[in-house]
């Protein structure tokens, strides 16, 4: 079964409020069948437009959505059979969990002996069994949320969209949610459109995210790919922590560069968003990447002064004044090895010039 | 530790409950305080007038204490031949001290109320009782006027006897209790409340249902439009409540009138002849279209107090699961607003029920309500008693229709904001 990769496909779309300002700019996204793909941004981004659009609530300013190769632009939401789950659960209030589930199916004429049949298999799937008569308000907010979920679902709808579903859960339920929504996923196949501001809930479950900002896609790519591999500065300080040098680049090289700190010394990177000599730069290091008094060889070596001590149990981070930069984090695992790091002590930093991504300036 | 007993004490041996109860007394009393000004408000201008009115209502004490000796002496009378000659003395003498007291006046109203012919046989034996003779005042008074010889008057003194009466109550309905005590309807031509009342109910009903048909499509505007739209929305809404009532009622006079600006404005697009311009006031139609404007309001308002609380992603996830537009109205949308519209009805169907300076001002004679009716007998006739038995059945009415409504809908569905 060859998949559909451009199963839902965002053509040039651009979406503006007033006229003035435009909250979507130019937006070109292919989202392949089957895939769990999430939108992650800031707030104010333009994530949440998009998947509005997606829906059939705002209508593109320019541009079209394609459905499964066909536009949707002109189809009233009712008729684009897109599940969709919301932040506040919007659950029927009046109506018991049953007819919550029953509702998407009585509304397209269903026998009665087919929509209990559904039900059931959509309730035991987010295992909540035996609450079919429990009114929305008698249910947990997770109970809540998982019987949104089932009602986004039961319809078998082509794409479930998500937005922001776990916004209004505590941590450990939003961690044991996020686990499970991900295991629905994976069982049925279904192609989901996830809307999130959360970093770790975007990596954990996505195939693919598409980081938003200033309403452009600044880069889609999968998790890990994301998180190693940023391909502007944005995306590298929103994803995860990083470390930033400001400067510019002396000796550009294909796959080397130097560049030439505010303070004048010189470290080692790789060109990622800049092209030749004189170009302003953002060298951006994750603090796991780099590492104190190694044996190691790198290509990177300088000397910093220790500022703070934070103890985290498993680890310890060291915030380090290093090359003009006091903020630089360092995360140091929790060993025997370890133990001469006290505030004022000097220690050796090193990391390799690879980890080191020369890109745009800020 | 007191497991023997079965009562929890606290730490200093006191049983729980009675600390508890020691402990709770001061807010108690804090909290009775802090009412009592209202309740005692209530209970000067509330309870008591309505509780006066329902005396007054039934009261009919005033002739049973005006003919002391004459309804003594009528114990003993059947009723079906003439009274015998106790009974016109006993009458004589009360009457005497009447006119003594220049009481008689007011007899002769109350008994003329009874039965049709007292006033001008009263005034009659008033003038004659003078030269009466002592004896045989049977013979005397019955040869005053031929109705003194008349055994159905007789009766009609006779059944004012009883301190208390439900005649006024009979009389709103448009019935009275007959020489035989039977209760009859009134002749057909003479039966003016039961129209009345029906005509109340039937106005109220449609301004209430107008109301609702306009106030809905507000309301929900008002609920979803942005805040700089919905302000300016309420303020219309609410204009009208910041305008005097009077004020309201005359701008719709000269709205509605013959020569009003309504009428200018059909004759001017040529919808009616200038000869021929519809009467839109001193009838029905003034009443429902003045009624519906001025009580708008109270449907709005709990209404949008309802809506405002419906998030507006239920309208969109009924939509999203492949409801149309209409279905997720009508099955999501429409059933949240019923405690809103529970309340707006409600409140508005009691207003309209006892609506009373709109009916008087723009409804004529045929857009009147029993208010008005009521305000007649208090104003006009004074038969206070008959306008108190009248506003009691009126609030009978809004009590079984909030009865009603609480046993179909549920009063704590009801939802003001």
């Amino acid at each position: 079964m060859s998949k559909n990769q451009e199963f839902v496909k965002f053509d040039k779309v651009d979406k503006s409020y007033d006229g003035k300002v435009l909250v979507v700019k130019d937006l070109n996204l292919d989202i392949a069948e089957g895939e769990f793909i999430t939108m992650l941004g800031p707030s104010g981004s333009g994530k949440t437009t998009c998947l509005m659009m997606l829906a059939g609530f705002e209508t593109p300013t320019n541009g079209e959505i394609f459905l499964d190769k066909n536009p949707i632009s002109n189809i009233p939401p009712h008729k684009r059979g897109i599940g969709m789950v919301f932040q506040n659960y919007a659950l029927f209030p009046h109506m018991t969990v049953y007819e919550n589930l029953a509702f998407p199916l009585k509304v397209r004429k269903i026998n009665k002996d087919d929509i209990d049949k559904k039900v059931d298999k959509a309730l035991s799937m987010v295992s909540l069994s035996g609450f079919e008569n429990r009114m929305p308000g008698q249910l947990s907010g997770g109970q809540q949320q998982r019987v949104a979920v089932a009602r986004a679902l039961v319809f078998d709808p082509q794409v479930v969209l998500m937005d922001e579903p776990l916004g209004a859960l505590d941590k450990n339920l939003r961690e044991s949610m996020q686990y499970e929504i991900k295991h629905i996923h994976e069982s049925i196949g279904v192609t989901v459109v996830y809307v999130t501001h959360d970093q770790s809930e975007a990596l954990t479950m996505s195939n693919r995210i598409a980081v938003f900002n200033d309403g452009k896609v600044q880069q889609l790519s999968s998790p890990d790919k994301l998180y190693e591999e940023p391909v502007n500065s944005f995306v590298a300080e929103f994803i995860g922590e990083n470390n930033t040098f400001a400067g510019e680049v002396t000796n550009f090289q294909k796959d080397q560069c130097k560049v030439k700190l505010l303070n004048g010394s010189e470290i080692i990177a790789n060109p990622i968003s800049v092209s030749s000599n004189g170009d302003r730069t953002t060298v951006s290091l994750r603090p796991e990447r780099a590492l104190i008094n190694t044996k190691n060889k790198m290509d990177n070596n300088f000397k910093g002064k220790i500022e703070e001590v934070i103890y985290h149990g498993d680890h310890t981070r060291v915030r380090i004044d290093l090359l003009g930069n006091k903020e630089f984090i360092l995360k140091v695992p929790n060993s025997s090895a370890n133990m001469d790091i006290k505030m004022g002590n000097e220690i050796n930093v090193s990391w390799n010039s690879h980890d080191a991504r020369a890109l745009d300036p800020k | 530790m007191s497991s023997e007993t079965g009562k929890i004490l606290t730490t200093d041996g006191i049983p729980l409950e009675v600390s508890l109860k020691k402990a709770e007394r001061k807010n108690k009393i804090k909290a009775f305080l802090l009412v009592a000004p209202l309740l005692l408000f209530l209970l000067i201008t509330y309870i008591f007038p309505i509780g006066d009115m329902l005396m007054r209502s039934v009261d009919d004490k005033m002739v049973t204490e005006m003919l002391p000796k004459t309804f003594k002496s009528m114990e003993n009378w059947d009723g079906n031949e003439m009274p015998p000659e106790e009974v016109f003395e006993a009458f004589y003498l009360d009457f005497q001290k009447l006119v003594e007291e220049k009481r008689d006046g007011k007899l002769s109203t109350q008994l003329n109320y009874t039965k049709n012919g007292f006033k001008s046989i009263l005034k009659k034996l008033r003038r004659k009782a003078k030269n009466f003779e002592e004896g045989n005042y049977k013979e005397q008074i019955m040869s005053v006027h031929k109705r003194w010889a008349d055994v159905e008057y007789w009766r009609a003194i006779k059944r004012r006897a009883p301190a208390f009466t439900s005649a006024k109550y009979l009389k709103g309905m448009d019935m009275y209790k007959n020489e035989e005590g039977e209760i009859v309807n009134v002749e057909e031509d003479r039966r003016i409340h039961r129209v009345l009342w029906l005509r109340t109910l039937e106005i109220a009903f449609f301004v209430t249902l107008l109301c609702f048909l306009m106030a809905y499509p507000i309301a929900h505007l008002l609920a979803t439009l942005p805040m700089k739209y919905s302000n300016l929305l309420m303020i219309c809404v609410l204009l009208p409540f910041w305008t005097s009532l009077l004020v309201r009622t005359a701008s719709w006079m000269i709205l509605l009138q013959q020569q009003g600006v309504v009428n200018d404005f059909f004759v001017m697009i040529g919808l009616v002849a200038d000869d021929n311009r519809p009467e839109m006031m001193y009838n029905k139609t003034g009443t429902y279209v003045a009624m519906t404007q001025i009580l708008l309001p109270f449907m709005v308002l709990p209404l949008y107090s309802v809506m405002k609380t419906i998030s507006p992603s239920l309208m969109r996830a009924g939509k999203s699961l492949g409801g149309t537009p209409f279905i997720t109205f009508w099955k999501v949308y429409f059933p949240l607003t019923i405690p809103g519209i529970g309340a707006g009805c409600l409140l508005v169907f009691i207003l309209a029920i006892g609506y009373y300076i709109t009916p008087a001002l723009v409804g004529g004679a045929s857009g009147t309500l029993i208010s008005n009716q009521i305000a007649f007998h208090m104003k006009s006739t004074l038969d206070w008693s008959f306008a108190s038995a009248m506003g009691l059945m009126l609030l009978a009415g809004v009590l079984a229709i909030y009865w009603v409504y609480n046993k179909l809908v549920g009063i704590d569905n009801i939802k003001l904001g």
